[in-house]
């Protein structure tokens, strides 16, 4: 699913390495919180996974791909099988929770046969029918980051990256929404969760590994969230 | 590509021009001013062109006949000169027609000191490429039975400076227009693809291809470059003919005649239509290129 060897990531304006020497593995149907404080080369090593940056050494593999050494016009087979969850939502405002979820089949190459039977059951399955013909801005916070997992886990992805997903949301609101995403794991889909809500983290009896200044500092499956190896 | 994917992205360009109705606006009246600015100047350039060619035409050269020839000698002389590089029309002015254009200048009193036999027989001559015309000039000179040629080679060689000065800086403004115009025009369609940077980014995330992404904007800046083309030729088109109504009417009675738009009304709509197109397409293209680098 995800192995990182011996990764390291220095950025062309900076001296000073974002990750140094990671080695991570994520098998299929994991459930793992990635933690760490801002700055900590989380937002980093998400977009390492994702394709966005291409590391300073070592070898990333994603789904079977060799990150390292992929073209960029072959980026786009990687992230279709992945789903992204972003802090902000990134939804498409002109288009309704429909179209936001059927842009991303439509985007693969899905009949629209396809797309009918399979949005209606994905947004059932994020807690949304009945809102299909709204606009991301007559939902709330949480109904929109509900979108946007509707998105990601639309074209049956084998993982999907939420990156800070509760950060825009109420403790409530964070809470249903990782129930969603647990339930979304025990249906198979691997899962990898940014964040740094400690509380959050520590209701979930899941994997978690720590990161602090670019070193992973602690993976341990007790579901704690903590600095401390 | 499958028939309901090609649809998908005609829609999808379609529909970002109706989204961005007001971005899609400024691009097409901008395509539109650049052309109606470049149309104008070339359109003036061209009928700059056609007065002086309708100057030098007018530029003509008299070879005169030696006196001793009959007039059947003289008359025969035609062939020869026709036959001459670079001339394009031959008249023999026989001397008998030579004293009526001259006598026509004076009063008819004249006619009583005058002798006919003081006329010589003539030929009236013009040229294809008056830049020739000293080569022209020299070779006629060696026909037998032509003593004396009179050209104005200093005319001809000042209608060719001011031709080539016309032509120079037609060809710089119309080059520096261009540049303009498609810098302008890249921009103002860069500053209307700049809101959807993040869709795009959004399309990249979830596995869009970059052929994907492309499409509809490729459509969006076919059909406003189109739309562009062919409104700026009906806005060209409407100021040519108002303009011409007016210069005809002050100029009635000049010599310079104005080109009629329908003789390059073809040329117009597919120069516009095909710039507008091409500056519509690639300057989608050329706005959108930093935000698939994702």
């Amino acid at each position: 699913m995800v192995v990182m060897k011996n990764v390291s990531m220095v950025y062309p304006t900076s001296d000073t390495p974002a990750l140094y020497d990671i080695n991570l593995n994520i098998n299929e149907g994991d459930f793992v919180f990635l933690v760490g404080a801002s700055g900590s080369g989380k937002t980093t090593m998400i977009r390492l996974l994702t394709g966005e940056l291409k590391p300073s050494s070592g070898e990333i593999i994603v789904n079977d791909y060799d990150m390292t050494k992929l073209k960029r016009s072959k980026l786009a087979k990687v992230r279709r099988t992945l789903g992204v969850v972003f802090q902000d939502f990134r939804l498409i405002e002109d288009m309704t929770v429909y179209d936001n979820v059927a842009f991303a089949m439509r985007v693969v190459g899905a009949s629209s046969r396809q797309i009918r039977n399979r949005v209606p059951y994905v947004l059932d399955l994020v807690g949304l029918s009945g809102r299909e013909d709204r606009f991301p801005r007559e939902l709330s916070g949480g109904e929109q980051q509900r979108v946007a997992v509707a998105r990601a886990l639309v074209n049956n992805p084998r993982m999907i990256i939420a990156d800070e997903p509760t950060g825009n949301l109420d403790p409530v609101k964070s809470l249903e929404l990782m129930l969603l995403l647990e339930k979304i794991n025990d249906l198979g889909t691997t899962l990898l969760v940014v964040t740094h809500e400690k509380e959050l983290v520590n209701a979930f009896t899941k994997r978690v590994v720590t990161i602090d200044k670019g070193h992973i500092v602690r993976d341990g499956m007790d579901g704690y969230y903590s600095y401390e190896a | 590509m499958r028939l309901n994917r090609i649809g998908y992205l005609i829609r999808e360009g379609f529909r970002s021009i109706g989204t961005h109705a007001f971005m899609s606006f400024a691009s097409v009246t901008i395509i539109m001013a650049c052309l109606i600015i470049m149309g104008s100047v070339s359109l003036l350039s061209l009928n700059i062109d056609e007065i002086i060619g309708g100057l030098e035409s007018q530029n003509e050269v008299v070879a005169f006949v030696d006196e001793g020839y009959t007039d059947e000698q003289a008359a025969a002389l035609e062939e020869k000169i026709a036959s001459t590089d670079n001339v394009s029309l031959v008249d023999f002015v026989p001397r008998e027609e030579a004293m009526e254009n001259f006598m026509g200048n004076y009063d008819s009193s004249m006619r009583e000191y005058i002798d006919v036999s003081v006329f010589r027989h003539r030929y009236v001559i013009h040229m294809e490429d008056i830049s020739q015309m000293e080569d022209t000039v020299a070779e006629l000179r060696e026909i037998p039975g032509v003593v004396k040629v009179n050209a104005h080679v200093d005319y001809a060689n000042a209608f060719i400076s001011i031709r080539n000065i016309v032509s120079v800086v037609s060809l710089i403004l119309i080059v520096v227009l261009a540049f303009v115009s498609v810098f302008i025009m890249t921009n103002t369609i860069k500053l209307a693809t700049y809101g959807r940077r993040e869709e795009i980014a959004i399309q990249k995330m979830v596995g869009a291809t970059n052929h994907f992404i492309r499409m509809p904007f490729i459509i969006e800046g076919l059909t406003l470059g189109l739309l562009g083309g062919i409104l700026a030729y009906f806005a060209e088109l409407g100021l040519y003919a108002g303009l011409t109504r007016r210069l005809m009417e002050s100029l009635a009675n000049s010599f310079i005649t104005i080109v009629p738009f329908s003789r390059v009304s073809t040329t117009v709509l597919v120069a516009f239509v095909a710039s507008g197109v091409l500056v519509g397409v690639f300057g989608s293209l050329n706005a959108i290129r930093n935000y698939l680098k994702v």
